[in-house]
């Protein structure tokens, strides 16, 4: 009955080709119907692209690792939604490259943090966790503001990331380090490009408080200060099914 | 590869291979297995028609039992609304001092407070409500946005210098930053102000021109913070009295005088529910009594 496996098993070659077959199977079941099942990506209008100090602050999450503590997942579970907010939903991640949904919880989730906290209040607590939440075990990260971005490269990282799929114009990455800058000075005559190219809801201020100065503190919480709020779909699905 | 042969002992035939005089036994897979891999299969069958499971083009085969877990948490969040909906709908309608004379329902409040307070409010505010620099204390008697439950609620509601388009807004300006006071002022103003609240304040060798800051507090300082600095209205601190947010020794006043200060409140309007608000309202209100 087993006479072909009993033959396969005894050429090492053959046989890792076959459990790679075999296992590309499985694989090809599970992955490449993502692609074509209409439900995977919600549409969503509203959904909006990071802008370039962002992307910037996204870059250094990265860096730094956050992701490593902290999610961006709020799962179907009712704890999670009622702690967190609304489940998080496909489309949300749609514009990340790579996605941080992350599978370890040191930290809290980080999926709706955008606008939960002030910007005074994200800028004291990633100089000294300790300092706002004595009970806090998260690395202090105050470098951070003393840091001046590096804003020049800003428009191949969007360049790159339109190779993957997210719509950024030319004038988008052309502009990229002006609206950087911009986005954390809005009293300099780059805050009007910002909100033309990124629409009125964009977040234009001095995110960690000196204006004219824009270090990796501003372009951190600009990111986190996002979170959550890159389109309203969750919160009007959570509405619909709750009627 | 060697010839096959039988075990003497066992009877079963070896692989042909030999390691230094050790045989291995061809045996076959034990039962067991085989069973295991017919139940796995199976439980497979029976999974794929109850289960959400086959992709059919742009859609799914969903399964007899219609299980989705987005539907599913929905229905759970639904049950848990309903279970504390006897409560909830008091809290939500109810006068506040109608709620506060109702024993029960106080310690419903408290408990459901700690947590919520925990888990929206501590993090700027602290675990106790004792704020820290720039994050008021919420124990104390000195509130400046009104410390009534009704006007808790409403701070809650719609922040303070948030988004909300009912924002409740304070500005102080940056008066050094903006060349509206020189350092002279600045300095002058600041003894003045440390002198109000400090019955004894400190007279060092040059001794801080509290008259001139008296002067230049009545043309720059008295619209918001009233004549006598006891505060006017929302917003503008008593500056008489002994509790100071971002600090009142002479640097931290400095600080605040020439970049200006712009707390930021956030609006928890779509984040918390009516309820939770009016919870976090009375919990505030009631660890304010209970601490001398």
């Amino acid at each position: 009955m087993f006479g072909f496996h009993y033959r396969l098993e005894r050429h090492a070659l053959r046989f890792v080709l076959a459990v790679v077959l075999v296992a590309g199977i499985g694989g090809f079941v599970e992955i490449a119907p993502l692609f074509t099942i209409s439900e995977t990506v919600e549409t969503v209008p509203d959904m909006r692209v990071y802008t370039p100090l962002e992307v910037a602050g996204r870059n250094i999450y990265i860096r730094e690792g956050c992701y490593a503590c902290h999610s961006q997942m709020i799962r179907t579970l009712r704890d999670d939604v009622e702690r967190y907010g609304p489940y998080s939903l496909a489309v949300e991640s749609k514009y990340d490259h790579p996605m941080l949904w992350g599978s370890k919880r040191t930290g809290p989730d980080l999926a709706r943090i955008g606008a939960k906290y002030s910007d005074e209040w994200q800028v004291a607590h990633l100089v000294n966790p300790r300092d706002v939440v004595p009970e806090s075990k998260m690395p202090a990260y105050a470098w951070l503001a003393r840091t001046p971005l590096k804003m020049g490269d800003l428009g191949l990282h969007m360049a790159a990331l339109r190779r993957v799929g997210v719509p950024y114009t030319d004038e988008m990455i052309a502009n990229a380090p002006g609206d950087a800058y911009g986005q954390a000075s809005p009293d300099s005559p780059y805050a009007a490009g910002v909100t033309k190219r990124y629409g009125d809801a964009t977040n234009v201020r001095a995110f960690a408080g000196q204006p004219g100065h824009v270090t990796e503190m501003d372009a951190l919480v600009a990111y986190l200060q996002i979170l959550g709020h890159l389109t309203d779909a969750a919160h009007v699905q959570q509405a619909q099914a709750a009627q | 590869m060697a010839v096959e042969e039988r075990d003497p002992h066992s009877g079963y035939l070896t692989t042909g291979h030999e390691w230094n005089g050790i045989k291995e036994l061809n045996t076959p897979v034990p039962r067991p297995v085989y069973v295991f891999l017919l139940l796995t299969a199976l439980f497979a069958v029976v999974y794929w028609v109850l289960m959400p499971a086959w992709p059919v083009g742009r859609t799914y085969t969903k399964g007899l039992l219609g299980v989705d877990q987005r539907t599913a948490v929905t229905s759970l969040l639904r049950d848990a609304a309903a279970d504390r909906a006897a409560w909830t709908k008091r809290i939500e309608t109810a006068d506040f001092a109608e709620i506060q004379a109702d024993p029960a329902l106080m310690q419903t409040v408290r408990d459901t407070g700690r947590t919520l307070f925990g888990d929206n409010c501590a993090a700027c505010h602290g675990r106790e409500a004792q704020g820290g620099r720039g994050f008021p204390t919420l124990t104390s008697q000195s509130w400046l946005w009104g410390g009534d439950p009704a006007d808790i609620a409403e701070t809650i509601r719609v922040g303070i210098n948030s988004s909300h388009k009912d924002t409740r807004t304070s500005q102080m300006p940056a008066f050094g930053r903006d060349k509206l006071l020189d350092r002279q002022q600045i300095e002058a103003v600041i003894a003045y102000v440390r002198s109000l609240s400090q019955a004894t304040a400190s007279q060092g060798g040059t001794a801080p021109p509290i008259e001139a800051g008296r002067e230049v507090f009545a043309g720059n300082c008295a619209p918001c913070h009233g004549e006598d600095a006891k505060g006017i209205g929302a917003g503008a601190p008593d500056l008489t009295d002994s509790f100071w947010l971002y600090g009142g020794d002479a640097d931290s006043l400095y600080r605040t005088l020439m970049h200006g200060r712009q707390g930021h409140m956030p609006t928890w309007e779509g984040r918390l529910t009516l309820a939770d608000r009016r919870i976090l309202a009375l919990y505030l209100t009631d660890m304010r009594r209970s601490t001398p």
